[in-house]
């Protein structure tokens, strides 16, 4: 079970422009952090805190090569918040699909 | 025939969806204001919703539980925020413990309205997320149907 605590950390970290595009970045877990500040207008200081955001909802590990800490994306976390919309999706469109029947149908199935 | 449209913000934990039906506004509305039509859709088949408590009116809370296969009651609740029938509704919602009271901390918001759209009815729905444990929590509720789509994919995201 996951405490709210970390889920609240997940989605945090999930709500910026920045640490969405780092995550994409760090798929095949081959940059560190300096290679991935060359990407953007900011400092390293900046990135390398978005980074520890991620680091610390779950969604990136570092790993030491080298002189390097290197960066992956945890893919089970970021697949999590979509399951639990796709599913919601499914919902809804079952209820939808029921709102019409029934609409077309009126008193079908009454007296069950 | 219902043409459906569903956007997913897995950062915003929000769904947006958009239905048309072949029937006028207030017999949409309806199906939302009378817990006897509403009961029959809310749930799947195999998971029927009954509605204990049910008034749509700014305040009221609307309570209601859902029946597994096994028998297990699974609480629910709504507290209306706004309505302007038959053309909007919006509520928090969230569910109950063993009991039906309703737990407060972990709910969501909702809003639906209605136009007229094409000789018929256009539902735009917004539910927003607090957090992704309960959106979780809700799915288990028994909501979720039919089998789950292929998971794990990163492709929104990555």
């Amino acid at each position: 079970m996951v405490v709210d605590e970390e889920v609240d950390r997940l989605f945090h970290a999930l709500a910026d422009a920045t640490r969405r595009d780092l995550l994409r970045r760090s798929a095949d877990g081959e940059l560190s952090v300096s290679r991935l500040a060359d990407g953007y207008a900011m400092s390293f200081a900046a990135v390398h805190k978005h980074v520890a955001v991620l680091e610390r909802a779950g969604l990136v590990t570092k790993t030491r090569h080298g002189r390097e800490q290197l960066v992956r994306t945890d893919p089970a976390a970021v697949a999590r918040a979509r399951q639990a919309l796709d599913e919601l999706e499914a919902t809804w469109r079952g209820r939808v699909d029921r709102m019409s029947d029934l609409l077309a149908h009126p008193t079908r199935g009454e007296n069950r | 025939m219902t043409v459906t449209t569903i956007d997913k913000d897995p950062e915003a934990l929000t769904l947006t969806l958009i239905a048309d039906f072949a029937a006028p506004v207030e017999a949409v509305w309806e199906l939302w204001a009378d817990p006897r039509k509403l009961e029959r859709w809310w749930g799947p088949p195999t998971y029927p919703a009954t509605f204990v408590d049910h008034d749509l009116t700014p305040g009221a809370l609307v309570t209601y539980f859902m029946t597994s296969p096994e028998g297990d009651k699974h609480w629910g609740w709504w507290r209306i925020g706004t309505v302007d029938a038959p053309r909007e509704l919006t509520f928090e919602d969230g569910f109950g413990d063993a009991d039906g009271q309703p737990l407060t901390d972990k709910s969501g918001q909702m809003r639906m309205r209605l136009f007229e759209h094409e000789g018929g009815t256009r539902m735009e729905l917004h539910d927003q997320f607090p957090t992704l444990e309960q959106m979780e929590e809700m799915l288990q509720m028994g909501m979720a149907e039919g089998l789950r789509e292929a998971v794990g994919q990163m492709d929104a995201l990555l």
